[in-house]
């Protein structure tokens, strides 16, 4: 009998370590945002972030009173950074809807310590990459043109084109995103709202619960609501980034046009994605003392979620590759050549396969999986890599297409960083708010994976949570 | 309001107050002013209120204006009201109606030769220029120069009045201080007076200065200009003892060969006309194609286009033509030079007797012209494929660097005592040795009095006593000759934008009497005598852009071959290499200088717009060790590279080098680019750039190759180059001039004995018929383009055209380094062979939009702002666009122009003049294309629907295809059988770009071909295209059991 716990543990490590009660795992979590002093360190990346965000603001506002002229976008590439920092937002934003979508469904319980700080990743990237095709457009002021609204101008828009899709796609990611992550939050916002002893922010908390009092009324709708939510997030998960690939993948340009890419880049950005879950959990792991909640086992499980879907990029590069070989299409053999070897920005492909092909491979190995250290180093290398991936697409296959006398070379400028740089500068202003201001774990779903929450059987362990939550 | 004289007037008043001067006490005002009128001021009760102040602000006025502006700044809150008053046509002037243009013939000249333009004016301005049809000169087609002289028309820095050491003047002021000056000359016989002009060729401004000459008889008249014929005129001196113009018939040549002569690159369309008309081989006629033979250093648009070249260094190029001359039986020639292509080649010539023609170029030598006219004596051309007559220019015998050295010795020994420079700018474009140097021309003492006759404030200009601001040729009466020597009228399109003044205006202030006769009179009059007496024929000649029976008549000459025993004179000059000197083939010799359109015009050969660069070839490169950055499997001239933070916009890297030419040292540091085709140890350098005062445009741009020309090498010398180890950007509208293998679905150029032989080895096959859906199918008209590669000389004239009459934007050079020229239309050119450094020949092919009927940009806009028209076109809808740039990534062609930013002139008040009111202008943020010239395709509608008829082919001529010198672009239906476009459409030549894309281009290409001569040499069979049948064949092989089945055509 001891054997099989002990293998039995081994197989389904606990999701949380020490002794917790459901009242310590409140306020371990409730007192961050409630009664702990707010950290310096907090202080400190809160300043250089908000202070990276000012220059998006600068670059927006230089951007519409100029053009987008400012950036190093030409002819033929049309696109570039607005376009890369666009799919690798929206690609990092992937991995907080699979975690709460699709884990949730198949009732991974990993996915509880982690999926409320991912959704906000989701929602504040979506957030940055919203910006992107709003302002790489010549006239952003018409870009509600885009929008199928009755209009006197009796104009309506071109549903053959992957922008549209994308319209609705991003759209639609980011309500649901939203909707999300709210609905997730009622029942802690209603703990907080409880434990907070500053009027005002009992009244925030309070008018954010809308109301919520843990009745088992209101567990039984939260329940319904969430996996109804849950469900329509599963296809997004797949549909969101297929239709982002459909913007290269229907046009006709050589590195662009290839069926692989709607399953290439799901993977991929479901790879950035757990990259960008692992460079924020870590940190906050390591500086809020949460590696009660956020073990060890996380860590090795969001390593192996990155090094699978790494896997499927790689097979990715070696398929276009293999494409332009066996096509014996000769702009599609230039291209890949082009890309690898002759063209001038071969340097981004081998640095794309050392970030996204040969880094993973450490993760093979449990010691780099265990590892806080090293999981971070290779998560910042494959976000690295995740967005050179779409600079060596975009870019490396615009600047020499078919006619060779209109080929071009491109280099960004000063506000193509500022921009790049400044919406991260954006995205963790965001995250520093979210910390401080938001219980960065959820309270009540941690709850369930703590031994109290199984004396009982499996059935009536919300309503036990309830009672506390209104305690 | 009180008249000014009143005797109350205030002003008046005070006036007498402060007039009195010294020491004068006074006890009041009454006392002071002892003036009834004063007395009765100060006793009035309320001065003010009685009387106003002529101050020209009266408070009446003041209250009149405020109340009228605040009832008006109710209104401008709404909208922005126009500045400018609009006027109705009470009545309507006769022929204008308003929307409607009307064209008036003129004539463009440049280095004494016309192209006889029509220009057209919309409500009175001008706004396009076409070529005259009926003139000789031009026969419809014009070149770059010509189509550029709009902008220079409305360029803002011309300037608007006379000045004196540059403080503005009247025309009258200047006047009568001229006046005084000639009249004080008049004394000695107008001694002291000499003149500097460019070559005239205007029949009445040679008689105004005979007879200024005559009346002023010390008086003398120079002409300088940098691109000049005097070689050509020597040369003939020395083959037939007196200079001649020689007048080429191309069309009649069946072998031509060039010897430096860059018939495309050069000024004169006709030539480029005559010449396409032994390349429009096919099409039902039959007709043999000519072949044209190249000796040259640098590459040209004659090179490029020969079917055989010969690269030589220009010191070597007597000695070749020497051993031509020998190999075609001229007696007494003798050459220590031998090749086997010169001599297959004269046996060519030879074969075609009577019906060959040699051409030596105006920087060659006096003797290669003699040698060439020699060669065209023996082969019995004369009379048949070459004429001579007596020069344009008067003159002609005494060498214009011989006239300037003359002038220059008189200065220097203070004989000069007025110098009138009527055009041109000698102060930059004199010769190093002969220069008109700032040194004499700010010496008071020596010159007294200087006058420059300029259209803008130039480095001549500056240094002169007075600037007389010129006219345009848009703006004046004037006349000028065509090439051979058929006269034209120049006639105003516009009133003088500026009060501007002419040659002939200034000259005839030298008359003793009527010397402010008008402009028109003094062309009227000399006409008159010459050939339209009465007011009917001169009329007509004014309407019709020609004076009929003009042309100077043939003269004949014999040849004698005397002058080849005479030794010639090399270049003496120390360095290691040879340099050789050309005039830009974009803003010539530097007067188009301040011109975007010519500056943002890539050279036609390496692309590089917005300075001049020295060419020199891989090996030299290489030895030289410059450029070593760039790809040489690319063939562009420069290392591309890329930056992680670009600030400059650069993305192509030239090294700077410091360059002696003749032991002079050019003092900015030039760009070197490296150009396949040029002959080692050769440096070509060009003309027109290092103004030090050109206007916003151009000041400053590239280094002055007119530092160290000297007059004893004007064309060619010796020289050095050494790395500085400074780099430069270069920009450069295209950067890979190697198809990289895609010849088979670019640029297809076949040979023109297998196609003789059999034209269905030239045919593509496409397969339209395998789509899923059905065609759309046009039920009414259909356009279509045809662009004929054999024809096109990839002169420019179409890219310029189209920016011209569709409103393009000049973006500057750093936007064209950042690769965002706006050209709806551009001109490609790739190198042809297997050795990338040593190219068989360089091809050109305008690209616009291709009008897919399958639009790949189309499909990917998400608002619909690319949309086919009935008629087939691809429409784009400015106002619609919001700029998402997706159109022009999925745009094979790239053909698609985005408005970064706003690169449109808004403000600039001459520019609103100068466009096309019937082309929107485009703002930031919008994609923009070729449209086909959709304006000119709606009025011709227009016009065939009030008529109840069908648009007739030809009544719809786009703005390339109108200027095109080589009629290689056809426009029209391709619903109508007979069109000439649906014919062409059917030659066997026929091909689409990207045709394995299946776009279904409306516009096609008919392929090149290229006439070799299979003993030369260097024939080359065309290696692609046994390349793409061998791949055919594997295809066949492949898929031929399928094909069979499913019975797929063409």
């Amino acid at each position: 009998m001891h054997d099989l716990k002990e293998v039995q543990k081994k197989i389904y490590p606990p999701m949380v370590e020490g002794k917790h009660t459901f009242a310590t795992v409140s306020d371990e979590i409730g007192d961050i945002t409630l009664k702990k002093k707010t950290p310096f360190h907090w202080f400190i990346g809160f300043g250089i972030a908000f202070l990276i965000a000012q220059a998006l603001l600068m670059t927006i506002t230089y951007l519409l009173a100029k053009g987008i002229g400012i950036w190093g976008n030409n002819q033929p590439i049309g696109w570039a950074f607005d376009i890369i920092n666009f799919v690798w937002w929206i690609g990092i934003g992937h991995a907080g809807t699979l975690i709460s979508a699709i884990l949730l469904l198949l009732n991974q319980k990993w996915r509880t310590s982690i999926n409320r700080f991912a959704e906000a990743m989701t929602l504040f990237a979506v957030a940055c990459a919203g910006m992107f095709p709003l302002l790489h457009t010549g006239r952003p002021w018409l870009a509600y043109w885009m929008l199928p609204y009755p209009n006197v101008m009796g104009m309506w828009q071109n549903f053959r084109s992957p922008l549209m899709w994308d319209v609705f796609a991003v759209s639609t990611y980011a309500t649901v995103s939203a909707l999300f992550w709210y609905v997730g939050l009622i029942p802690d916002l209603a703990t907080l709202r409880d434990r907070a002893k500053n009027p005002f922010f009992k009244f925030v908390y309070g008018l954010l619960s809308m109301g919520w009092r843990g009745s088992a009324r209101h567990w039984h709708r939260y329940e319904i609501a969430y996996l109804i939510l849950a469900g329509l997030s599963t296809p997004l998960v797949l549909s969101v980034h297929s239709i982002v690939s459909f913007d290269f993948s229907v046009s006709q340009l050589p590195g662009w046009h290839a069926t692989i890419f709607p399953p290439y880049f799901v993977a991929g950005a479901i790879f950035a994605g757990f990259a960008m879950v692992l460079i924020l959990c870590i940190p906050l792991r390591h500086w809020y003392k949460m590696q009660d909640f956020i073990t060890k086992t996380h860590l090795i499980y969001m390593g192996k979620v990155m090094l699978a879907t790494g896997l499927i990029v790689v097979y990715g590069y070696f398929m276009e590759a293999f494409f332009g070989w066996y096509s014996e299409n000769q702009y599609e053999s230039y291209m890949i050549q082009n890309r690898i070897w002759t063209g001038p920005y071969w340097f981004m492909y081998w640095l794309l396969i050392f970030c996204n092909g040969i880094s993973i491979q450490f993760l093979w190995f449990k010691r780099f999986r265990e590892s806080e250290f090293w999981l971070f180093v290779i998560s910042v290398i494959v976000s690295v890599g995740m967005w050179l991936e779409r600079f060596v697409i975009i870019v490396t296959s615009l600047h020499r297409d078919f006619l060779p006398a209109n080929w071009a070379m491109y280099s960004p400028t000063m506000f193509d960083w500022s921009m790049f740089l400044g919406t991260i500068g954006f995205f963790f202003t965001l995250i520093y708010l979210f910390v401080r201001f938001l219980p960065i774990i959820s309270i009540f779903e941690v709850r369930t994976l703590l031994p109290d929450a199984h004396v009982e059987d499996h059935g009536h362990a919300h309503e036990h949570v309830g009672d506390e939550a209104t305690a | 309001m009180p008249s000014k004289d009143s005797k109350t007037n205030f002003a008046l008043l005070r006036n007498k107050i402060l007039s009195q001067n010294g020491k004068n006490y006074w006890r009041s005002v009454e006392e002071f002013v002892d003036a009834p009128e004063f007395a009765e001021f100060v006793s009035r009760e309320y001065p003010q209120h009685a009387e106003e102040w002529s101050d020209g602000f009266s408070r009446r006025n003041f209250i009149k204006i405020m109340g009228a502006s605040l009832a008006l700044a109710g209104l401008s809150g709404c909208i922005i009201q126009p500045a400018e008053k609009i006027v109705p046509y009470v009545k309507q002037p006769e022929e204008i109606i308003p929307g409607k243009p009307l064209f008036f013939a003129t004539a463009a000249t440049l280095g004494g030769v016309a192209t006889g333009l029509l220009a057209r004016s919309n409500e009175g301005r001008p706004t396009k220029i076409e070529g005259n049809p009926d003139h000789v000169g031009s026969l419809g087609a014009t070149n770059v120069f010509a189509q550029a002289e709009l902008l220079s028309l409305y360029d803002p820095d011309r300037t608007q009045q006379v000045f004196y050491r540059n403080e503005q003047k009247t025309w009258q002021s200047f006047v009568a201080e001229f006046r005084g000056k000639v009249e004080e000359n008049r004394q000695n016989g107008g001694a002291g007076i000499r003149f500097l002009t460019e070559t005239v060729t205007s029949p009445t401004l040679i008689a105004q200065f005979k007879q200024i000459l005559t009346e002023l008889p010390g008086a003398k008249w120079y002409q300088y200009e940098p691109v000049n014929k005097d070689n050509a005129h020597q040369g003939a001196k020395l083959a037939f003892g007196s200079p001649v113009n020689t007048v080429y018939k191309f069309d009649k040549a069946e072998r031509i060969l060039s010897l430096d002569a860059d018939i495309f690159g050069g000024t004169n369309v006709r030539y480029m006309k005559d010449f396409s008309k032994g390349r429009k081989v096919g099409h039902g006629e039959e007709s043999k194609m000519n072949r044209l033979y190249t000796v040259e250093t640098t590459l040209s648009l004659t090179g490029a286009k020969s079917d055989h070249r010969l690269a030589v260094k220009p010191s070597e190029m007597t000695e070749v033509a020497k051993a031509i001359a020998k190999a075609l039986g001229v007696s007494g020639a003798s050459s220590a030079y031998s090749n086997k292509w010169v001599d297959v080649m004269a046996k060519d010539l030879l074969e075609a007797k009577g019906k060959s023609l040699v051409v030596a170029g105006d920087n060659q030598p006096p003797v290669v012209h003699a040698l060439a006219h020699a060669m065209n004596a023996a082969l019995n051309n004369v009379g048949q494929t070459v004429t001579y007559t007596d020069p344009l220019s008067e003159k002609a015998d005494v060498a214009q660097t011989d006239g300037l050295k003359e002038l220059i010795k008189d200065i220097d020994a203070g004989a000069v005592k007025m110098l009138v420079i009527l055009g041109g700018n000698p102060v930059y474009n004199t010769p190093a040795d002969a220069k008109l140097s700032k040194e004499r021309m700010m010496d008071d003492a020596k010159l007294p009095f200087r006058l420059h006759l300029s259209q803008s404030m130039d480095e001549t200009s500056e240094l002169c006593h007075w600037h007389v601001n010129a006219k345009h040729f848009l703006e004046m009466w004037s006349d000028t000759r065509a090439y051979d020597g058929t006269a034209t009228i120049v006639q105003p399109l516009v009133q003088p934008l500026y009060d501007g003044k002419s040659a002939h205006e200034i000259v005839q202030l030298f008359a003793k009497e009527n010397f402010e006769k008008k402009e028109i009179d003094i062309v009227k009059d000399y006409w008159k005598t010459n050939g339209l007496a009465d007011d009917k024929a001169w009329r007509k000649a004014v309407h019709d852009g020609s004076i009929p029976n003009s042309a100077l008549p043939a003269k004949t000459v014999t040849a004698n071959t005397g002058f080849l025993s005479q030794s010639t004179p090399a270049p003496t000059g120390s360095g290691d290499l040879e340099i050789a000197i050309l005039p830009d083939p974009s803003i010539y010799d530097g007067r188009y200088t301040n011109n975007g359109w010519l500056q943002e015009l890539p050279n036609p050969l390496n692309k590089v717009t917005w300075e001049n660069v020295a060419l020199v070839s891989p090996k030299t490169a290489e030895k030289l060790g410059v450029n070593q950055g760039r790809d040489a499997n690319q063939q562009a001239g420069a290392g591309e590279g890329t930056t992680f933070y670009n600030t400059k916009g650069g993305n192509l890297f030239s090294d700077l080098v410091t360059l002696t030419y003749q032991d002079g040292k050019v003092s900015q540091k030039v760009p070197i680019w490296v150009s396949p085709g040029q002959p080692d140890d050769v440096v070509t350098i060009f003309l027109g750039y290092g103004r030090t005062r050109a206007g916003k445009v151009g000041t400053g741009l590239g280094y002055n190759a007119y530092e160290v020309r000297k007059s004893d090498a004007m064309w060619f010398g010796k020289g050095s180059i050494s790395k500085t180890g400074e780099t430069t950007t270069i920009a450069s509208s295209q950067t890979h001039f190697n198809m990289e293998g895609r010849e088979n679905e670019i640029l297809r150029v076949f040979d023109y004995d297998s196609w003789e032989k059999d034209a269905q080895t030239t045919h593509q096959h496409n397969e339209y018929e395998l789509s899923m859906f059905e065609p759309h199918e046009y039920k009414e008209r259909k356009w279509g383009m045809n662009i004929d590669l054999n024809s096109c000389v990839g002169c420019n004239a179409c890219v310029l055209a189209c920016q011209s009459e569709n409103n393009i934007p000049v973006v500057g050079k750093e936007q064209v380094e950042r690769s965002r020229e706006m050209h709806w239309m551009r001109v490609d050119a790739y190198f042809e062979g297997e050795d990338v450094n040593n190219p068989k020949a360089l091809n050109f092919q305008p690209m616009l939009c291709q009008q897919c009927e399958q639009a790949p940009c189309e499909l990917v806009c998400p608002v619909h702002a690319t949309v086919h028209s009935a008629e087939g076109l691809n429409d784009m809808v400015y106002n619609r666009c919001i700029g998402t740039r997706y159109c022009s990534n999925n745009c094979p062609y790239k053909v698609r122009r985005f408005n970064f930013l706003l690169f449109q002139d808004w403000n600039t008040p001459q520019y609103k003049l100068m466009r096309n009111p019937e082309v929107s202008i485009r703002s930031r943020g919008v994609m923009e294309k070729c449209t086909y010239c959709t304006q000119r395709i709606s009025a011709a509608r227009i016009e065939a629907e009030k008529a109840g008829r069908e648009v007739r082919d030809g009544e719809i001529v786009t703005a390339c295809e109108a200027v095109c010198p080589t009629d290689a672009i056809v426009f029209g239906n391709l619903n109508d059988p007979n069109s000439r476009v649906a014919k062409l459409s059917k030659d066997h030549r026929n091909y689409n770009v990207l045709n394995s894309l299946n776009t279904q281009p409306r516009t096609t290409y008919l392929a090149g071909l290229r006439n070799q001569n299979k003993e030369m040499p260097d024939y080359k069979a065309q290696e692609w295209v046994k390349k793409a049948a061998e791949k055919a064949k594997e295809g066949a092989a492949n898929e031929g059991e399928t094909k069979k089945s499913e019975g797929a055509s063409h």
